[in-house]
């Protein structure tokens, strides 16, 4: 997450470079410590930005987006609040509920526990950008027609969840389901369905037992 | 009196919800979502004490900060000033103030940048403290615990001495947080035609009127709409302080202004279940009938609201005995102020913690005088509406559920970890009536439904259009259903389960006169069908337009429900792992049965929460409440959520009921019977945490070797 790269091909996070330092210290404390000084003293400069707004621009569902953001501002609130691109719910803004989910160069990030300038450079894929109505992805159809969701403010987090889990396990299990949506909550409590929509989409059956009987025929 | 078409194509039929693509997709806008031209953040500043006087409130600074467009004080704090009363701040998290800006990071810094000075005062925060006559006052002119209101019937005392067997019993529960995924909040925009406001509610005539009363604006010049929201399980009805202090800083600013509370400001200050603390003494006769019941009850309801009368609202009163029938009984409630966020409707109010405590004691009873819980239950639920029902939902719900085979002696179950199975009831109201609506039959065929309710994620919108796709012999997909307006005809609010039975007889009636009319209008004997776009191009320019209302006799009330649970508790880390859960409900007439069973998943899903992770905490030495949030306040996960397996009673003769709340009242105890069970000894106090079973096995203590 911490990556940057420079136009000039050298690429090191700042934690990298440090880790680096740090087990090379003793030989940099005699040859090279002028060197490591400098280079170190490029990277912080480098990352230092704001803490007035700056611009940057971001890769969204294939489209790019110039905005002007102070550094601290979260992806999520960069895409909710400056931009039309709403579907991404901000709902605990602590990492604790999923309902930011978004795939950042394919990996599932909560959104409000990264920064916007962070996210630069990226490819940024939000739940506007799996599928509308009408051209739905193979996902949100699913949870279409299992009914996986109800007031759906959980919804999009919980669509972009499964949407990762089927690009690392086509096929899979109950329990991975399980899994992959353990960092996503729903209070209307929609979960059974939930994993039923997520097994459909990958072609495994799970039928819910349900039963209607006429009250006449109760004995 | 009308009745409901017998052969339908959609009504009562499985059908996807019509508003699933635009919130799969994220296309639907929430009031949270929607961005007026020059729209600015709002954001609210809270107490920081458990109880204070305010002394000095200086705005100015955060009208300095770059971005901030206006700053208000908090309606109440505006009064008392005024007035020159004292501002004195009850509980931690109250508002003071209200900020808007051009960003949401311009508020969080002028929110820092307000300077007021306090003085802090002595707080209670734990029921059990607040109740003792020498606690510090949360109302300085009334003792913290209220008169408790009292009523009995025949001979109580008498009639314990006439029972074969009788238990006591102390049961507890906590307050619980609504957390519906999208915070309360609102988007408000006041300008000199009047005030528009996207509110994130359950009821948008409620809201209505309390901006309209609160603003001192004409009803006219007040529109609400909420087309979509994220959830509000009873504490979503007017426009709250929060939507106040958007109005007045959309017209301070003169933009609109959006407020959405923090995930913080919802735990502490919008609502919440009260606590109950309940002593129960119940006897039966030798024959198991129940003879003698005694009830005291305590709870919270936070600051104020503490009223004493049984039944619903945001009263801590519980419903005593509940279902069964007793002759002798005598009910002692009362409420007691803690400086904390006051209560408000939840879910089936008053009807979770009823059931916990009324089915505990009954399979301690049962247990005592060595009979089957259901059969116990069978014999003593003989009064309450829906009885009958139950009756039956009892006896076949055992039967597909196992319940001979699985009932154990409570404790016999081998190993560490334990099975034990459990059962409870319902009753519930879910009635409903007064709601208007309209139809539109455009001459190009095509049919708008405008109703002035709202869908919470129960699927309001849909059965909308399958109601009037049947009538009109049309597909749904050619209905277009317009809810959550105030400018459309009226509906209720959305609570006591009362939405289905009021708006769908209106959409009936409506969609029914609709026909008639256009038949009439067209000289077409049957417009229906095939015949549809024929009929409505012989209206000539202008559409047709027909209202409707709700009508005696399509929708009731009183639904029964019984649910059994299997659960499995590892008597070493005091782990319950709940295995499965049956639910037998009555819902009557079911409108959709996909969306019906998902409401049915969702209640018990939201009664695990109750019986084994949801609590708030407050701490005693800082008044302030400990888990507002979502890694300390625990919802149910997927991971968490057993095999549900639902029967419904098929019951169209009785019209439509909503069933949103029953399903999710007797879980917790069928859970908290089955854990009972499973132990042979009783867990008395929701939520279920391993620190609660260890401690009723006796487990709690280090043991240092």
């Amino acid at each position: 997450m911490s990556e940057s790269s420079s136009k000039d091909g050298f690429s090191v996070s700042r934690r990298a470079f440090l880790k680096t330092f740090g087990t090379s210290a003793a030989v940099a404390a005699t040859a090279q410590v002028d060197a490591v000084a400098a280079e170190l003293e490029k990277a912080n400069q480098e990352k230092i930005v704001g803490p007035e707004a700056v611009p940057i621009t971001l890769k969204v569902n294939g489209k790019t987006i110039k905005l002007q953001v102070e550094p601290r501002v979260t992806l999520l609130d960069a895409l909710r609040n400056m931009t039309p691109l709403t579907g991404t719910k901000e709902v605990c803004d602590r990492a604790t509920c999923g309902a930011c989910s978004m795939l950042v160069d394919e990996k599932l990030v909560y959104s409000c526990s990264m920064l916007a300038i962070e996210a630069q450079g990226k490819k940024i894929t939000t739940v506007e950008g799996l599928g509308e109505p009408g051209k739905l992805s193979k996902v949100q159809e699913a949870f279409v027609e299992q009914d996986a969701l109800m007031c759906g403010y959980c919804t999009p987090g919980f669509v972009m969840s499964v949407t990762a889990l089927l690009k690392q396990h086509p096929k899979p299990t109950e329990a991975q389901v399980r899994h992959a949506c353990s960092g996503n909550l729903c209070r209307c409590g929609t979960y059974p369905r939930i994993l039923e929509a997520a097994l459909k989409a990958a072609g495994v059956a799970k039928i819910s037992k349900t039963e209607v009987i006429a009250y006449a025929d109760v004995a | 009196m009308p009745t409901w078409p017998e052969k339908n194509n959609y009504i009562s039929s499985h059908h996807a919800r019509i508003d699933g693509p635009l919130k799969v997709s994220g296309a639907a806008k929430y009031p949270s979502d929607v961005q007026p031209d020059g729209w600015l953040y709002g954001m609210v500043l809270r107490s920081k004490w458990a109880m204070a006087k305010l002394t000095k409130i200086n705005l100015d600074p955060a009208m300095k900060i770059p971005g901030i467009k206006a700053v208000v004080l908090a309606p109440a704090v505006e009064e008392r000033q005024k007035n020159g009363s004292d501002v004195t701040m009850r509980y931690y998290g109250e508002e003071i103030a209200g900020v808007a800006g051009t960003s949401k990071q311009a508020c969080l810094d002028a929110l820092k940048a307000i300077a007021i000075e306090a003085t802090e005062l002595p707080y209670v925060v734990r029921e059990e403290d607040a109740k003792e006559p020498d606690a510090p006052r949360v109302w300085a002119d009334t003792p913290n615990l209220s008169k408790p209101g009292e009523r009995s019937n025949g001979d109580v005392d008498k009639a314990f001495g006439e029972c074969a067997a009788v238990v006591e019993g102390f049961y507890t529960t906590p307050v619980q947080i609504h957390n519906p995924l999208e915070t309360h909040g609102n988007t408000v925009s006041w300008t000199d035609e009047g005030v528009t406001c996207w509110a994130s509610t359950q009821g948008i005539t409620s809201v209505h009127d309390g901006l309209s009363q609160s603003l001192k604006l004409p009803a006219s010049q007040v529109r609400v709409i909420s087309e979509f929201m994220g959830g509000g399980f009873g504490a979503k009805f007017g426009p709250g302080v929060e939507g106040i202090i958007a109005a007045q800083l959309s017209k301070a600013a003169k933009a609109p202004v959006r407020i959405m509370l923090t995930r913080f400001d919802q735990a502490l200050a919008v609502g919440n279940r009260p606590s109950s603390f309940q002593k129960i003494k119940l006897g039966a006769k030798e024959d198991g009938t129940l003879h003698a019941f005694d009830f005291d009850n305590y709870g919270t309801a936070g600051v104020g609201a503490s009223g004493s009368s049984e039944g619903g609202g945001s009263g801590v009163a519980l419903r005593a005995p509940y279902i069964y029938h007793v002759p002798n009984t005598r009910v002692k409630q009362a409420g007691v102020n803690v400086n904390a966020g006051s209560a408000r409707a939840f879910r089936a109010p008053s009807c979770p913690p009823s059931s916990f405590g009324m089915e505990s004691i009954m399979d301690d009873l049962a247990v005592k005088m060595g009979l089957d819980p259901v059969e116990f239950r069978i014999k003593n639920d003989t009064r309450t509406p829906g009885w009958e029902i139950r009756q039956k939902q009892y006896k076949l719900g055992a039967e597909k559920f196992g319940w001979k085979e699985k009932y154990k002696k409570p404790g016999s179950s081998p190993g560490v970890v334990k099975t034990g199975v459990g059962c409870a009831g319902s009753a519930w109201g879910g009635g409903g009536r007064g709601t208007r609506a309209e139809a539109e039959i455009h001459p190009d065929g095509s049919v708008e439904i405008r109703c002035g309710t709202q869908d919470l994620g129960t699927g309001t919108r849909t059965y909308i259009a399958l109601i009037a796709a049947d009538i009109f012999g049309l597909k749904p997909e050619q209905i277009t259903v317009r809810i959550g307006d105030t400018r459309f005809p009226p509906s209720g609010g959305s609570g006591g389960s009362s939405t289905s039975p009021s708006v769908s007889p209106a959409i009936l009636d409506t969609c029914r006169k609709a026909l008639e009319a256009l038949q009439q209008q067209t000289g077409v004997a049957d417009a229906r069908g095939d015949h549809w776009k024929a009929a409505c191009k012989k209206l000539g320019v202008n559409p047709l337009l027909t209202q409707g209302e709700w009508q005696e006799g399509l929708s009731s009330s009183n639904t029964g429900g019984v649910q059994f649970a299997e659960v499995d508790v590892d008597t070493e880390t005091g782990f319950v792992r709940v295995k499965k859960v049956l639910v037998v409900q009555d819902g009557g007439l079911i409108l959709n049965r996909l969306t019906c069973e998902s409401q049915l998943n969702g209640g018990v899903i939201m009664g695990m929460g109750y019986a084994l992770y949801e609590e708030r905490v407050m701490d005693k030495n800082s008044g302030v409440m400990l888990n507002p949030n979502f890694e300390t306040y625990k919802l149910t996960g997927l991971g968490d959520v057993p095999e549900i397996e639902i029967i419904l009673f098929d019951m169209p003769e009785r019209g439509v009921i909503g069933i949103g709340e029953p399903s999710t009242i007797p879980t917790a105890a069928a859970i908290a019977n089955a854990v009972a069970n499973a132990l042979g000894v009783r867990v008395n106090s929701l939520p279920m945490t391993p620190q609660r079973i260890l401690a009723a096995l006796g487990k709690d203590k280090l043991s240092v070797a």
